[in-house]
């Protein structure tokens, strides 16, 4: 059984999505009680299989029992199951927010919401490549139908942008695999590691440009400076519980640089290249969402500007590509994508309770549940911006100490003035909200049981990853360690003699067929 | 063969991208098929140009790799859900915004009037 607890996190939603789609007709408290169900069990699978990991072993997973490199397999390291944990945290967040009602707005939330988690549970597993983009793809078209949940014509005008844009995204995806197998001949990125580290000439060339060619599809999907335009629309037209779980869509792309990164592109040509890239795109991102984040006249956009900050944190600190800048970029990570995900959610409440002024930085007036409301915002605003008791402090500091000599010029000023202007737009946001207000309340959106156990789950991580900030920036440094030694993976995957030897048998396709054609 | 095929390829991807970049969604959708297309037989491609090789060991003297036919296979499967999916959320986008840009910008020749 245990060896198969790897494939769970992928089967266990699958199963949740079948049994949901399939019994449509059941009654909304039946659909919601299963949905939570597998939701829970995925949680307790996760935290099972973060056990597993933080002993620091790695486990593969053969489909099939098809031996790497030839079968797909699935791999678990300190990474993946980060990943997943974060995933499941939110996820279990966000279907107790959905509960309240936005579920029942439209048609197959449950099983969709489950078919989402799938794929991304499936593409922070996958050792394939190949794998990868059809993980990328079910978590695409998952998002497709929940960001038009509900309907109505601001989402779908964004919906119709976020969609043409991933398919072109897709698209260039499947480019740069082709290259890079036709290059070395293998999609198991362990295998693909391992023969890009002994290539050269023109081969190396291919392999550099099908590397930045991934690099640009997940920037696209992480939205990285030139490609996230789509980002802020998309996200403040989403349902709230959607909108919440997409946080974590960016740090899918986020996931996908550091794996090809770390793993494939290592000791290549395209390293330099790589890092230069995010480097200065990252700090540019920065420096652009932060300028968002003040001009936003909504708190939605707002929120989606301030993930666009946290992304281009990440991605700066991903290029820095020191194993404190990883561990360091490791622990905000969670923080910042619960948070970003619980802010969302507050900005539902909020905006339920506002009548016609919704989520709009005017006045109107008074909410009806302002103390409770007030404080769940002013948590939330402490912890986004990184102001001292919450976490969000904490790694700012330690990313500020991993940048070293020359970067420090450049983090340093970068992500102060962030954090500044978060704390600008958000104690305007704030003295909008709950003090320039005319008398009289709406009387309408009362905070559902459901909705605040939702965001104060949420909320929640924020104490504890600074109170447990000792073993959790702990796991983060073992996992940067583990994610600098790629040849751990390489070596445990692929040597094993006999696999060797047919490896070997198994040329490049380029490389072997170039003379046979007529 | 060779030579074909890579000229077929990118006139393909530069019609294909010439028309994602319209204004349209009809012409954007036509682009991503004939992006789709072009994606499809350069995948097919990367195992390198072979005929008379079946893509079985033993059949002939030169197999061919099977993986890449695989690869379209799952490729094409995709590309066509994303397809169908565009144009009904095209359709949709029509229906709602009143308009088939792909802004939904309103008051040109073609469009719904309010």
């Amino acid at each position: 059984m245990s060896q198969h607890l790897v494939s769970l996190p992928i089967v266990l939603p699958m199963l949740g999505a079948l049994i949901l789609l399939l019994s449509g007709k059941a009654s909304d408290t039946t659909q919601r009680r299963v949905s939570v169900l597998f939701t829970g069990l995925l949680l307790l699978v996760t935290l099972l299989l973060l056990r597993q990991a933080a002993a620091g072993e790695l486990t593969f997973y053969a489909l099939g029992n098809w031996q790497a490199p030839f079968g797909i397999v699935l791999m678990l390291d300190r990474l993946s199951a980060l990943m997943l944990v974060l995933t499941a945290v939110l996820a279990t967040g966000c279907i107790m927010f959905a509960c309240a009602g936005d579920d029942m707005r439209g048609s197959y939330f449950h099983g969709l919401f489950q078919l989402q988690l799938m794929g991304l549970n499936g593409a922070f597993l996958t050792g394939d490549i190949f794998n990868l983009f059809v993980f990328f793809e079910i978590t695409l078209l998952a998002s497709y139908a929940l960001l038009m949940h509900g309907g109505g014509k601001e989402r779908v005008a964004a919906g119709l942008h976020y969609v043409i844009l991933n398919v072109a995204g897709s698209a260039l995806f499947l480019i740069a695999l082709g290259v890079l197998y036709g290059a070395t001949g293998t999609l198991n990125m362990a295998d693909m590691a391992r023969r890009v580290a002994l290539m050269s000439g023109d081969q190396a060339a291919l392999v550099t440009a099908g590397a930045l060619l991934l690099i640009v599809v997940f920037s696209l999907k992480a939205a990285l400076l030139p490609l996230y335009f789509w980002l802020p629309r998309t996200y403040s037209s989403a349902p709230a519980p959607v909108a919440a779980l997409f946080a974590i869509m960016t740090k899918l792309g986020l996931y996908a640089i550091l794996r090809v990164h770390n793993l494939i592109f290592v000791d290549s040509i395209a390293e330099t290249a790589i890092t230069n890239w995010l480097w200065w795109s990252g700090l540019a991102t920065i420096l652009l969402a932060a300028i968002g984040v003040l001009a936003a006249r909504d708190l939605r956009p707002l929120v989606a500007y301030l993930v666009l900050v946290s992304v281009g944190t990440l991605l700066a600190a991903t290029a820095l590509d020191t194993p404190a800048a990883t561990s360091a970029l490791l622990y905000y990570l969670p923080h910042t994508t619960l948070i970003c995900g619980a802010l969302f959610l507050i900005a539902e409440l909020i905006g339920q309770q506002r009548g016609k002024a919704g989520t709009r930085l005017v006045r109107a007036r008074r909410l009806y549940q302002r103390h409770l409301l007030g404080g769940l915002f002013l948590v939330a605003a402490v912890g986004v911006v990184g102001l001292p008791p919450l976490a969000g402090s904490l790694a700012k500091l330690l990313l500020m100490q991993a940048t070293e000599g020359g970067a420090r010029i450049w983090l340093w000023p970068l992500l102060l003035l962030a954090a500044l202007c978060a704390l600008i737009a958000m104690s305007r946001a704030g003295s909008v909200f709950f003090w320039a207000s005319y008398k009289g309340e709406v009387r309408a959106g009362k905070v559902n049981r459901a909705q605040l156990s939702g965001v104060l789950w949420l909320l929640a991580c924020a104490p504890l990853l600074a109170a447990f900030a000792g073993p959790i920036s702990h796991y983060a440094q073992a996992t940067a360690d583990q994610l600098a030694a790629p040849q751990m993976i390489i070596e445990q995957l692929l040597d094993n003699e006999s696999t060797h030897e047919l490896a070997r048998s198994h040329l490049p396709p380029l490389a072997g067929a170039s003379g046979d054609t007529p | 063969m060779e030579a074909l095929f890579s000229i077929v390829v990118g006139v393909l991807t530069a019609s294909g991208i010439y028309l994602l970049l319209r204004g349209r969604t009809f012409p954007v959708i036509i682009g991503l098929a004939l992006l789709g297309y072009a994606v499809n037989l350069f995948l097919f491609s990367t195992g390198g140009l072979n005929t008379h090789a079946a893509a079985v060991i033993g059949e002939s003297l030169t197999p061919t790799d099977p993986l890449p036919q695989a690869l379209v296979l799952t490729a094409i499967v995709i590309g066509f859900a994303m397809t169908a999916f565009v144009v009904i959320l095209a359709i949709r986008a029509r229906g709602d915004l009143g308009s088939d840009h792909v802004d939904g910008q309103q008051g040109e020749e073609g469009d719904i009037p309010r």
